[in-house]
């Protein structure tokens, strides 16, 4: 399941649905980027319907994380490189 | 794998309802009977159970993790020509939708377990759904796939 334990995630929200991991980074990250189902971040990809939403917070990410027996966890993660990458994206 | 063979993706979600692996080999046999060629993902316990269920792959074939499959279709690598998605959860629902808009499959929702018709509600995106309330029994689910599935071969 990617590496994201490798990354040491900070967990916002757990075992939610991509609904509401959805509308908490919408309500709550400032500066958020929409991202297509698929979009990998660092070795992980985001899953579920559109619209996706990534958040970007200083230099960390805030992204919602699919597991297939858990549900959906918004988690945070350094950003590193991923930050100008999602910047970029075209609008 | 011939040139022009059909092939369909199976995706499995998290095994904790029962019907999950019974189905998943009926539709394997199905595909197999019509010359369609299955390949199978899913959680390592998901694919665990298809192992041990049948040992001398006389129906499963190849089999790949979750992310590998994901990684192939976003990176252009390959597609389907069907794609049967296996949910009971929340979950269930999220890798659908991702399917529908990653692949250009035909795709089907297999919907099962208690919540099956509640969570059929949930789709928001083009596919066929095939919901039935079965979590131990297998048959509900079986005779809609049964009547879909001559649909699907006569699409295809």
């Amino acid at each position: 399941m990617g590496c994201l334990e490798a990354m040491k995630p900070e967990i916002i929200l757990s075992q939610t649905t991509f609904k509401e991991a959805r509308e908490y980074i919408k309500k709550n990250i400032r500066e958020y980027h929409e991202v297509e189902p698929g979009y990998k971040i660092h070795d992980v990809h985001i899953i579920g319907v559109p619209p996706l939403y990534v958040g970007i917070e200083g230099e960390d990410l805030i992204f919602p994380y699919t597991k297939p027996c858990h549900g959906t966890f918004v988690v945070k993660v350094a950003g590193d490189e991923e930050i100008a990458r999602l910047r970029a994206k075209k609008k | 794998m011939t040139e022009n063979e059909k092939t369909a993706l199976i995706l499995l979600g998290c095994p904790q309802v029962p019907v999950q692996t019974s189905m998943a080999l009926y539709l394997v046999h199905g595909l197999k009977e019509h010359g369609i060629r299955p390949v199978i993902a899913g959680t390592v316990a998901a694919r665990k159970l298809m192992e041990v269920a049948d040992p001398d792959r006389y129906y499963v074939s190849e089999m790949t993790d979750l992310d590998a499959a994901i990684d192939e279709i976003t990176g252009k690598e390959r597609d389907f020509d069907l794609c049967f998605v296996f949910i009971h959860n929340d979950s269930g629902i999220a890798y659908a939708g991702t399917m529908a808009y990653i692949s250009k499959a035909r795709l089907y929702a297999l919907l099962f377990g208690e919540h099956a018709q509640d969570l059929a509600g949930e789709i928001e995106f083009p596919c066929e759904v095939v919901a039935a309330k079965a979590v131990h029994n297998p048959m509900p689910l079986k005779r809609r796939l049964d009547e879909v599935m001559q649909w699907a071969v006569s699409k295809r």
